[in-house]
């Protein structure tokens, strides 16, 4: 009797934890559910084409966080209309995929950033046996705490509120609320992006800054947090953050594909030399217009072939 | 017939060489040799890559080690990339024992509650509950931490509420059972004699409590409060979501800073591996596995104390 009481004790406890923790993965889940499903319709559509010779292969796509739904959605219609290729996709940064794919543990190695900006002095000949895709674009919008009243900040502003010159908000026009920093670690391709394309400068962390890995955590802090500042992807923007014009153009994924709003990463996917059969298959199925216009367009990146512009490994924009 | 009889014979001896128990005596010792022997084998594995690695940052890329122990700028990218750690280890030393500090009055009295004042049901109701807090997953605390402690510090406190105090409760509560279960084992493993000999010479059970039960259980329960500080130490993920990581020394408890493994942990997925940047974190690796030593150390030496 006194161990049934333990017992039920024990689990409406786990259950009631269990509940709290994942009150904020629910929305994901349910998300995916959907992406999921709307994915296995597509898929049945894409077999036809696909559909001609048998590939078979295993393919390991390691790497970037911020690339790893797509890759994983993506891979799971490839392998339902070819069942001779199973795909791993797995995280771990975009550093860990860059350094798997150039040592041959991994066929596909995701970034965020060039792999000419990751691998540099000793190692900058590791770069050049990789082979860049580009599969999508990140778009990236400044964000900051709804309380703050400001809807514009210029390139020279976000210099000075990130680099510590200006520490409040009324400075930049805003009401009277010192500035809260909410960063990426030095390492990260997020803070790599936004620091080359919306400040034009490094920046050090600075005392009092906070430096979070997950766009969940910077989106929830920025959200919470008196007088806080952040970047975020597109995909991750709702109402509880407010994102800011950058010198008066609107993030949007408009300003984006038409290179008006400066602030945007391609999402690579490489490969060490010319792919085999079944990872060059995977490859170009990513880049098709099923899977750009759907799952791409769907998971809050912007399709590739949309871009009216394309931008090289320096940094220079040309239009298309 | 001849040739059967030899041949039982022959299976007679084999028998007699192979008795039962001498087999299962040779099958234990090897197992259990072979057991140890995997077991130091990864140990000795682990110890040398993470010294291999932690070492390479003084070797290959020439970074001094009084340096990395003592600086306080830790810049990876920047250009020169400077590596000073000490405000790292600061942050690892003050939330660990700041959780200590406040997890060691509170596992201990729920350990003198649960044996000296309700054995009965406290015991076999309390003990199970506070030791579910330990099969909670540190992200689960994390985002507790987040959601709850963060914003309540926030609104008691000038500052963000991110910061070494919010990491510290956290890790309070995490490491609450561990401390709670030593102190109740060694607590109820005390001889009855002592408590009785001392209600015998007309001491209340409160005197017994703090003049007798305490002072000899007292090694057994610093060294469930140096177990739980090593795990606090040792601890990352719920800890890297509410202290904030910014690499300085904070001017206050409620002010962003840095543990060695948050730094580890929020970095080492996005650097290459055989950079200084990255090489530098493993350093902080080795710093942490010194520091683990360390903590076991102590707690052997308060073992032997205890055993005298």
């Amino acid at each position: 009797m006194k161990k049934m009481v333990l017992v039920v004790m024990a689990l409406v406890l786990t259950i009631g934890l269990a509940a709290c923790g994942s009150k904020n993965t629910t929305n994901n889940a349910a998300n995916n559910g959907a992406n999921q499903e709307a994915g296995t319709n597509n898929g049945t559509t894409g077999g036809a084409e696909g559909g001609g010779e048998e590939l078979s292969g295993s393919i390991l796509a390691v790497g970037s966080t911020a690339l790893q739904p797509l890759v994983d959605q993506v891979s799971k219609k490839f392998m339902e209309t070819n069942s001779g290729v199973t795909i791993q996709v797995q995280g771990g940064g975009s550093g860990t995929g860059l350094t798997q794919v150039a040592g041959g543990q991994a066929q596909i190695g995701n970034s965020d950033i060039f792999a000419e900006e990751k691998f540099k002095d000793a190692e900058a000949d590791l770069a050049k046996d990789l082979v860049d895709h580009q599969v999508a674009v990140v778009g990236m919008a400044t964000v900051v705490n709804k309380e703050v009243g400001v809807d514009n900040l210029t390139k020279q502003q976000l210099v000075d509120i990130f680099t510590g010159k200006v520490t409040n908000w009324k400075d930049v026009g805003g009401s009277d609320e010192k500035i809260t920093i909410i960063n990426r670690p030095a390492s990260s391709g997020t803070r790599k992006t936004f620091e080359t394309y919306a400040l034009g400068t490094k920046t050090e962390d600075l005392q009092g800054s906070i430096q979070e890995d997950s766009s969940g955590t910077v989106k929830k802090l920025v959200g919470e947090t008196p007088g806080a500042i952040g970047y975020l992807a597109f995909s991750y923007l709702d109402d509880t953050v407010k994102a800011v014009k950058y010198d008066g153009v609107e993030a949007s994924e408009a300003t984006v594909v038409d290179g008006t709003y400066p602030v945007w990463a391609y999402e690579h996917m490489y490969t060490k030399g010319e792919p085999d059969a079944a990872t060059k298959a995977f490859l170009d199925y990513m880049l098709t217009d099923e899977v750009q216009n759907g799952d791409v367009t769907e998971l809050g990146y912007i399709p590739v072939n949309k871009m009216t512009v394309t931008r090289a490994v320096d940094g220079t924009v040309t239009k298309k | 017939m001849e040739q059967s009889a030899v041949k039982g014979q022959k299976t007679n001896s084999k028998s007699a060489f192979m008795k039962p128990h001498i087999r299962e005596e040779w099958v234990g010792r090897v197992y259990t040799f072979v057991c140890i022997l995997v077991l130091i084998a990864t140990i000795l594995a682990i110890v040398y890559f993470v010294a291999s690695k932690g070492l390479s940052t003084f070797i290959t890329n020439g970074v001094n080690i009084g340096d990395l122990l003592t600086g306080l700028k830790w810049d990876p990218e920047g250009e020169p990339a400077v590596f000073g750690a000490l405000p790292f280890i600061f942050g690892s030393f003050s939330t660990s024992l700041l959780a200590a500090l406040i997890a060691a009055p509170l596992g201990c009295c729920a350990a003198i509650f649960m044996t000296q004042i309700m054995p009965g049901a406290g015991r076999r109701f309390m003990q199970p509950v506070i030791e579910l807090l330990a099969g909670i997953p540190s992200v689960v605390y994390g985002f507790v931490g987040l959601s709850v402690i963060v914003p309540m510090l926030r609104a008691i406190f000038p500052g963000q509420g991110i910061g070494i105090l919010a990491g510290s409760l956290v890790l309070a509560v995490m490491i609450l059972p561990t401390i709670t279960s030593i102190a109740t084992d060694a607590l109820a493993a005390l001889p009855g004699g002592l408590k009785e000999g001392s209600f015998a010479l007309g001491a209340t059970r409160w005197q017994t409590i703090y003049r007798i039960v305490l002072p000899t259980t007292l090694p057994a329960l610093l060294t469930g409060v140096v177990l739980g500080m090593a795990r606090a130490f040792g601890e990352a993920l719920a800890v890297q979501m509410v202290i904030g990581n910014a690499p300085h020394i904070p001017r206050s408890l409620f002010e962003s800073a840095s543990t060695l493994t948050s730094a580890i942990t929020l970095s080492m997925g996005n650097t290459i591996s055989g950079t200084a940047h990255n090489n530098a974190l493993w350093s902080l690796a080795l710093i942490l596995l010194t520091m683990t030593f360390i903590f076991v150390f102590i707690v052997r030496v308060l073992e032997r104390r205890n055993h005298r």
